[in-house]
């Protein structure tokens, strides 16, 4: 936007005598320029397109179409794609008690998210609002915590989760998540914060807004879309943790990932079973990343691509 | 540089909050200003660093807990002795440990270059405007929201089982349309075990590589193009010599997060393969975990958690090279 501005010509061309329109209507034909520079496809364009993405979509699709066939259908040589339809698979699931596990899923991915949130939303304040001194060697801190491999702190964080007690239990994966999700949510937030306008801000303070204030009704909405991306992204590395959830619960506190490989190991392998569990387990990731593709690529790279 | 991107939103900010500059501070200005950073910062210190200090006091250990020490360890266990560079010494020579490092370096490196290519591929279709578009980018993103779990075992059972997964049925059906009695039977996991993991891991690893590529492409300023094509220039002229050098961040930062990302793979090598047959798939951070939790050795398992610290730490270096040119570029054009 402030490239706009700045450009000479159109510096030029708004020194007419509505000068005050002009410059306005521009900047809409620039924004939506942006939006659309990608130029259109031609037909065989399209259709390629449209081959890899089905490709690439075919395997989800065939765990959905496997998850709703019976296990005799399921598991043909050619494949029966064209087999009657049931959701029996899932009734069994629900039967064989996939419920503590996705509710102990959901706990530690919820709970842990908030813990994030509460931690996050503070320390990227002080990053970009009222930033701390040196808060570019912060921030790098941060980041360079998510590049430790997991592996290396299993042992230490076994043997003092083993000493404490806390094996085997849902808050043991919520403090792990929280510090796994930290760092990434210090980013994203702090690359949502930084975009408040100090002008309005400064204005905020002109006009005599104390610090509640200008939070609740400047900060807030500009953050808010911001916030609700890092949440999801949070949940969603939580929901699909496997290596702690593996190797720090047993039967209490197991998550569906351990759900999923237990499955197979004490059922013997049912083909369309184990597809209905793997669908059902995706699904609320699946449905949380697709509401906030937009804001995806945001959290994969830390804030650093928009 | 570096003091534009430091000094820049203090100032502003300053003038908004209406303080003094940073050098003239109060003490109790500078504690009110940390305050909020403060929990976060001390959660993340005792929750990653305080463990990685354990593995690395660990690593100069001989503690196998099948074998009966004596010495306590700050009340987590006993172990036998001071080992001194000993666990090192193994993990250098060790040819299982070799072998881990050299399956995570191929496995790695292929997925990440493999899944770059094919994402660069997909981003290039999905740049331009055809029908559904939307909805192409929506279904291929979801190989990467999929559970990893759940995607590996699809891959092992659903997809590459010899007698009736989705592959060897393909072929079977397409061998069967051309009057041939019965198609080929490949067994992909025992015959080709490493490009079998490699295959699942581009399939979960290509749409991370495709969104951050698409972004790259679409914030390719529309009028340099629009010139470039005036100017008659290439299709490939245009990708060659404007797109891909303005990628080129782009690629860097997708490369060195793919890659710290894929060096943690841990969830496929335990469920499609358990790193076999053999060690044929066995990557560092299975090998650590079989050498902790079935073999028990302790100090062998933090040695080798040690050095792939110092490996990861060098990839990260870049990395943060990388995602800190990136982040200066965001704060100049704030």
């Amino acid at each position: 936007m402030s490239q706009t501005l700045e450009n000479p010509q159109d510096a030029d061309e708004a020194s007419g005598e509505d000068a005050r329109a002009l410059p306005a209507a521009q900047r809409r034909r620039r924004r939506k320029a942006k939006e659309d520079t990608s130029a259109p496809a031609g037909i065989g364009w399209t259709i390629s397109a449209w081959v890899v993405t089905l490709l690439f979509f075919a395997p989800v699709a065939w765990m959905v179409l496997t998850s709703l066939h019976i296990e005799a259908d399921a598991a043909t040589n050619p494949p029966s794609i064209l087999a009657p339809l049931t959701l029996e698979n899932y009734t069994a699931l629900f039967d064989r008690n996939v419920t503590p596990y996705l509710i102990n899923s959901a706990t530690a991915s919820i709970l842990s998210t908030l813990l994030v949130l509460l931690l996050a939303v503070p320390a990227a304040y002080a990053l970009s609002i009222r930033p701390v001194e040196k808060w570019t060697d912060v921030m790098f801190f941060f980041l360079s915590t998510k590049f430790l491999p997991p592996i290396a702190a299993l042992l230490p964080i076994y043997l003092i989760v083993q000493n404490t007690g806390m094996l085997d239990n849902v808050i043991t994966l919520v403090v792990l998540y929280t510090s796994m999700n930290l760092p990434i949510a210090v980013w994203m937030m702090r690359s949502f914060l930084a975009e408040v306008p100090v002008e309005i801000l400064e204005a905020a303070r002109m006009d005599g807004a104390g610090f509640l204030r200008t939070m609740v009704s400047v900060v807030a909405p500009i953050a808010a879309p911001g916030l609700a991306a890092t949440s999801l992204i949070c949940f969603i590395f939580s929901w699909n943790e496997f290596m702690f959830a593996v190797n720090l619960t047993s039967t209490t506190a197991a998550t569906a990932p351990i759900f999923l490989v237990g499955f197979i190991s004490s059922q013997g392998l049912f083909l369309a079973k184990l597809c209905a569990a793997a669908t059902l387990v995706s699904l609320p990731v699946l449905i949380a990343g697709f509401a906030a593709q937009d804001k995806l690529v945001r959290g994969l790279s830390l804030g650093a691509v928009k | 540089m570096s003091t534009t991107t430091t000094d820049r939103p203090a100032a502003a900010s300053d003038a908004a909050a209406g303080g003094p500059p940073p050098s003239r501070r109060s003490s109790k200005e500078r504690w009110s200003r940390r305050g909020p950073l403060l929990p976060a910062l001390v959660f993340t210190i005792i929750v990653t660093q305080i463990p990685f200090l354990i593995t690395i006091a660990v690593s100069f250990l001989n503690w196998n807990i099948q074998r009966p020490g004596t010495k306590s360890f700050l009340g987590l266990g006993v172990y036998e002795s001071f080992a001194g560079l000993s666990n090192f010494a193994t993990v250098f020579t060790d040819s299982r440990l070799r072998n881990a490092v050299l399956n995570t370096v191929v496995l790695t490196a292929s997925v990440v270059v493999i899944s770059l290519l094919v994402g660069l591929g997909i981003a290039v279709l999905l740049d331009k405007k055809f029908p559904g578009r939307g909805v192409c980018r929506t279904l291929l993103i979801a190989p990467f929201l999929v559970m990893p779990v759940a995607s590996a075992l699809l891959w092992k059972h659903a997809l590459y089982n010899p007698d009736y997964g989705l592959f060897n049925g393909t072929l079977n059906a397409i061998w069967q349309l051309f009057g041939a009695e019965e198609g080929p039977i490949v067994d992909y996991i025992s015959t080709t075990p490493m490009p079998a993991v490699v295959a699942a891991l581009v399939w979960q690893w290509t749409p991370f590589m495709m969104l951050i590529l698409l972004a790259g492409l679409q914030s390719q300023p529309g009028d340099v193009l629009e010139a470039a094509r005036i100017d008659r220039a290439s299709s490939w002229q245009i990708f060659r010599h404007i797109t891909l050098p303005h990628l080129r961040r782009y690629i860097e930062l997708s490369v060195l997060l793919g890659s710290v990302y894929v060096v943690q793979t841990f969830d496929a090598i335990y469920t499609i393969t358990q790193g076999g047959p053999g060690s044929a798939t066995t990557n560092l951070p299975y090998e650590i975990y079989l050498t902790m939790f079935r073999k028990f050795e302790y100090g062998e398992a933090a040695a080798a958690g040690v050095v792939v610290v110092v490996g990861t730490i060098v990839v990260a270096t870049f990395a943060l090279r990388t995602i800190s040119s990136l982040f200066s570029e965001e704060e100049m054009s704030r």
